[in-house]
């Protein structure tokens, strides 16, 4: 069959409006770099610093990628309220540390006194988004893709509200930890310590993950579940209660997750999830939703691209408080995935093999 | 006693009458034919037993138990196994992680061992790519991957259903002889195909499905030669 001339027409002008964006972002990274680097305004221990804390930043939206990823890949359903576990995490987390701070427990065992309220938030972000799917998820299983979203949305909401119901509307200050205080002097550059904490917390939790999903009989039932359902059944395999577990290890990780954002920014609010939230999304499909490595990789990139991109591109075309257009960024890099590829990073060999 | 009965059963998807009251009987050991056309219900009889669909009617008694109190991930417990239409296998797990999942419902390390094994004998094909990732598998390496798979459950009963699917004819005759192997191993088997020809000739008895019903059941060499089948199901006139 033939285009008529009309929709080739439209054909043609959104191809050229598309290559014009294409061009444009382009052009702007380019320019923006090339001045920035004239004009010399940042020394290279500072980009260094960018770099680390935009590692540190992209493994929280890492972990809290994982968890949108795993369930949109078992559901293919997108679960809006996974920005929320990971506030609830953050707040069960901040309780327990403040309470531990206040014992004088943190200063005489900070190791123990960073590992327990991770512990904790875990456990509260498994056990509420458990909860959640059994009430507002399972019970729509079968309808269609819409319906388990709208009620997705509403989880949200529902748990925001009710811990700014419970706690109230302002900002709780997390306890910091005296020993993560300062600097480490790595290859003679100053990195703040809570940052390698952080990053490194984070690597351990999903090399844990990727080993469980890869390599334990539990991981092999969720790839199985997340390809074919029935079949997984006639395996043997109780398909619910393999994409509740899919729910709590996902939540687990956004909790642990909570703990570490809480950590690096000092504070804890009802509202906290729906921007790292948001990131991690567009980590998960920046990475190729569904695809686990894929979410690590997406929630790096955009960790780096959000902390080096503001300075890097836009200050040399003389943005001034550049930095504040850091959320402008990470979403200009979802929309341009999502027209130009979006299947994701690594999301080429998962489209293939599903055809 | 029959090993399995089913009994009576209506199935319904949505308010589509797929079953009209469906009955047949499978004795321990033998291999029986469910043929008839597209549309029949075949597969909707298999995926009945397994569990997949649960019928609105009827009773289904496997070793003298009710198999309908049993969802379907419990019923591969009991012993029946089944190779899905289409095949089912997981593109994105290797070969050796299909056949573990497969063995899902065992837990003694020996006896998956040696299920392993007892595959990678009746398709060495498999053996030679354990490590590949089934997606990449050509049709005919599939089906063997479901059909092994299938027997890493240890089952008493094995319900195939269209294993000849898309294979070419070579291929089709090494899946057939294979599921005599099985059977001789002591597996009772109920075999659903569009090739009935294929089906008939390594069966002991058949039944012939229309529209949801049971038309005729015998003895698959008196289906054979049945004019009615011939000319049905076998392309004879």
């Amino acid at each position: 069959m033939r285009a008529t001339f009309s929709e080739r027409l439209v054909d043609l002008a959104v191809n050229i409006f598309l290559w014009g964006f294409r061009i444009l972002i382009v052009a702007i990274i380019i320019i923006g770099t090339f001045f920035t680097i004239r004009e010399g305004k940042y020394t290279s221990e500072q980009w260094i610093d960018f770099i680390v804390f935009g590692i540190s930043q992209g493994s929280i939206y890492a972990m809290i990628a994982l968890g949108y990823t795993m369930v949109y890949g078992i559901l293919r359903m997108i679960n809006f309220a996974h920005g929320d576990i990971f506030m609830t995490g953050a707040f069960g987390a901040y309780f327990t540390a403040t309470w531990l701070t206040k014992a004088g427990f943190v200063d005489a065992n900070p190791f123990l006194g960073l590992l327990i309220p991770i512990l904790v938030a875990m456990a509260v972000s498994t056990l509420i988004a458990v909860l959640v799917e059994r009430i507002a998820y399972r019970p729509l299983r079968g309808a269609p893709q819409l319906v388990p979203l709208i009620s997705a949305i509403g989880a949200s909401f529902f748990l925001e509200y009710a811990f700014r119901g419970f706690f109230g509307p302002g900002k709780y200050a997390y306890p910091p930890i005296k020993a993560l205080e300062g600097t480490w002097e790595i290859f003679g550059i100053g990195i703040l310590k809570v940052q390698v904490v952080v990053a490194i917390s984070a690597f351990i939790m999903m090399a844990l993950l990727y080993f469980v999903v890869m390599y334990t009989k539990i991981g092999k039932a969720m790839r199985a579940v997340s390809e074919n359902k029935d079949t997984a059944a006639l395996m043997g395999i109780d398909v619910n209660r393999i994409i509740v577990t899919t729910f709590a290890i996902g939540a687990a990780l956004a909790g642990a997750a909570g703990v570490l954002f809480a950590l690096v920014y000092r504070q804890v609010d009802f509202f906290m999830g729906f921007t790292p939230g948001v990131k991690a999304f567009t980590a998960a499909v920046l990475g190729g939703i569904g695809n686990i490595p894929g979410a690590m990789v997406g929630g790096l990139v955009l960790g780096v691209f959000e902390s080096v991109g503001p300075s890097l591109f836009l200050e040399g075309l003389g943005i001034t408080r550049a930095y504040q257009l850091k959320d402008a960024i990470a979403y200009t890099m979802l929309v341009m995935i999502l027209l130009f590829r979006p299947q994701g990073i690594l999301g080429e060999r998962l489209s293939k093999q599903k055809a | 006693m029959p090993l399995l009965q089913v009994e009576n059963i209506h199935t319904y998807y949505g308010n589509i009458h797929a079953l009209k009251g469906l009955s047949l009987h499978i004795e321990q050991g033998e291999i029986v034919t469910l043929i008839g056309g597209n549309g029949a219900g075949k597969t909707t009889t298999l995926r009945t037993i397994s569990g997949l669909l649960k019928p609105r009617e009827g009773s289904i008694t496997y070793d003298g138990k009710d198999l309908l109190k049993y969802p379907a991930h419990e019923v591969v417990y009991k012993g029946i196994s089944m190779v899905p239409e289409g095949r089912g296998i997981f593109a994105r797990l290797t070969v050796t992680e299909n056949l573990e999942m497969g063995s899902y419902s065992r837990n003694d390390k020996n006896e998956i061992q040696r299920n392993m094994d007892r595959a990678f004998t009746l398709f060495p094909r498999l053996k030679e790519r354990r490590t590949q990732l089934a997606g990449t598998l050509s049709g005919g390496e599939q089906q063997m991957v479901a059909m092994g798979r299938a027997l890493m459950a240890s089952p008493r009963v094995l319900l195939l259903d269209e294993p000849s699917m898309g294979l070419a004819p070579v291929l089709v005759e090494l899946i057939f002889d294979t599921i005599q192997q099985i059977n001789k191993e002591g597996v009772t088997i109920l075999l659903v195909e569009q090739n009935a020809l294929m089906a008939l000739s390594i069966a002991n008895r058949g039944y012939v499905l229309q529209t949801g019903e049971i038309v005729l059941t015998d003895k698959a060499e008196k289906l054979k030669n049945d004019p009615t089948v011939q000319k049905a199901y076998l392309g004879i006139e």
